[in-house]
């Protein structure tokens, strides 16, 4: 699922020389501390960087067991209304109206030039409003774009009205099936019900996650995230993870991070997001920026977002990519070495022409240049879960 | 070397590198005109980014600290410069990667590279697990040794760090 990630991590820029704001903390921040969890400002808030394990086993971890992410600090909110569904059209690419009760997709927010605003997962619930879930670091963006665009009143806004732990991995199904009365093997991917886990009720558990593996999504009323939190983490196999595993999980799915890999200078097309754009959008082209994202698909992009790997020294963010003849022909926009693979991942935009899967580029790291082979994302495959 | 991960390290988390050991008195020989190095061993010193240098036989040792290689997090990849390369003091002459980020490296003196560490081509993760011993990075010449009164012996890196984390 497209979220932000890591920028903490991954952004070489040094902070700028202002006086430090004082920093948000979610309900979970004493638990991190308690739990040896290395701190480090994101998106305005206080957030563990990793845990005692360190970085590479956390994220190794997720793909054999099971860990469980803080992700309170990304906004959420509730749409109520009768129009809410045209409201929500109004503003973002997808089919909403098509969404069957429980179902959710991820979409964007555009603007008028057909830049991407914002990545973000619209659920239409059971209960009577949409829950939309979109990037902390987003969170004025989005508001201010609901509150002008709206004549409805979006209801939660800057109030998180509940926290969600995320909790990934292959032993997620079995770890979280014992808190649950509901039957995990009808919930598929991006689907989501509200009910009691471990015991608390009111919890919205969505199948959705940002590392490629079967996880979930829990959004717990706010007095019992803590209480919540310890219960999953009471589980042996359950291990705490952070921003650091959160961004090279998300790289290894080939999953955006908003801000890096996508942003406002970015359009769907370029960056092989088409599929959020809904069948009926497309013809309707209903949605901010539609003349120009459609007349891209029809004349193809002049750039566009693809994966690389390589070995030797890593790929990173703002790196250039040049032909194998050595004329730019792009940027990386992220990168790290993939601990499941043990070679280089990457992401960035490069002219059309050079963009086919098996193209051999080159890539400059620190002046010299080293090979780098376009390859199809995911890198490590995904296992997402559907219902039979 | 560029910290850019440098956060207080916590009280939870145990060192992975061992003590230093007391530093040895420096022995030094009367200086001869035509020598390269009037120095045998000297003690450890440490730059202000974190690398610590300890001259042998005029052949200096250049490594990073156990407070950076605790920053740094695992390292996955050393980028490390070709035998010959001529530095001069600051300036980068490679980088350790860890999952999350690239750390340049500054020499900490001027010299001349005569050696690089190859064992970390297979195992990178020797700068955490011995960053004073097996996890070395490079060897150089010093053709100033001047320049070694310059960085900090190992009681004034110390009081570095903990104005640095506070």
């Amino acid at each position: 699922m497209l979220r932000t990630g890591c920028r903490a991590a991954v952004s070489r820029r040094p902070p700028q020389g202002s006086a430090p704001r004082r920093l948000k903390r979610t309900p979970l921040d004493a638990l991190h501390r308690s739990r040896g969890g290395r701190m480090v400002p994101f998106a305005g808030w206080s957030l563990p960087l990793h845990y005692e394990q360190g970085h590479l086993q956390s994220h190794l971890h997720t793909r054999s067991r099971c860990s469980l992410f803080d992700v309170s600090h990304m906004l959420q909110t509730r749409v109520y209304g009768q129009d809410r569904i045209r409201f929500m059209e109004s503003l973002v690419v997808g089919d909403i109206a098509e969404l069957k009760p429980g179902q959710g997709t991820l979409t964007l927010l555009t603007n008028e030039r057909g830049g991407i605003m914002d990545d973000l997962i619209v659920t239409n619930t059971l209960e009577d409003h949409l829950y939309v879930v979109s990037n902390a670091s987003c969170a004025d963006k989005d508001l201010a774009i609901m509150r002008v665009h709206g004549c409805l009143n979006p209801v939660g806004g800057g109030k998180a009205v509940s926290q969600p732990p995320a909790s990934p991995g292959p032993s997620m199904a079995r770890v979280l099936q014992t808190g649950l009365s509901d039957d995990l093997a009808k919930l598929s991917f991006m689907n989501s019900i509200t009910t009691t886990v471990f015991g608390v009720p009111g919890c919205r558990v969505t199948r959705c996650g940002y590392t490629g593996e079967d996880g979930v999504e829990i959004s717990v009323p706010a007095g019992r995230a803590v209480e919540l939190a310890e219960q999953l983490l009471g589980v042996p196999e359950v291990w705490p993870a952070g921003l650091a595993a959160r961004d090279s999980l998300r790289l290894e799915a080939g999953l955006c991070l908003y801000g890096n890999d996508i942003d406002e200078t970015t359009t769907p097309a370029e960056a092989g997001l088409m599929w959020t754009l809904g069948k009926r959008r497309r013809m309707a082209m209903d949605f901010p920026g539609a003349a120009i994202i459609m007349a891209q698909v029809k004349e193809k992009p002049k750039r566009k977002r693809v994966g690389l790997t390589s070995v030797g020294p890593p790929i990173r963010p703002h790196m250039a990519i040049l032909s194998s003849e050595g004329t730019p022909v792009g940027t990386v926009t992220s990168g790290c070495p993939s601990p499941s693979l043990g070679k280089n991942i990457a992401m960035g935009y490069v002219e059309a022409a050079h963009s086919r899967a098996g193209t051999t580029l080159t890539v400059e790291v620190r002046k010299k240049q080293h090979p780098a082979l376009v390859t199809k994302m995911p890198f490590v495959p995904t296992q997402y879960y559907m219902a039979k | 070397m560029a910290l850019r991960a440098l956060r207080r390290v916590g009280p939870g988390l145990a060192p992975r590198c061992p003590r230093l050991p007391p530093p040895l008195p420096p022995r030094v020989l009367a200086a001869r005109r035509l020598g390269t190095s009037s120095l045998v061993l000297s003690a450890r010193k440490f730059t202000d980014k974190h690398e610590w240098i300890s001259v042998e036989n005029g052949i200096g040792t250049v490594g990073i600290s156990n407070f950076a290689q605790e920053a740094l997090g695992d390292v996955v990849y050393c980028s490390l410069p070709e035998i010959g390369t001529k530095l001069n003091k600051h300036d980068e002459f490679g980088a350790l990667e860890s999952v999350k980020a690239a750390s340049e490296l500054y020499s900490p003196l001027s010299g001349e590279v005569t050696a690089i560490n190859d064992a970390l081509a297979d195992n990178p993760g020797l700068v955490n697990k011995s960053c004073y011993q097996d996890g070395w990075l490079i060897k150089m010449t010093v053709e100033n040794p001047a320049e070694l009164d310059e960085l900090m012996n190992e009681d004034a890196y110390e009081k570095y760090i903990k104005s640095i984390e506070d």
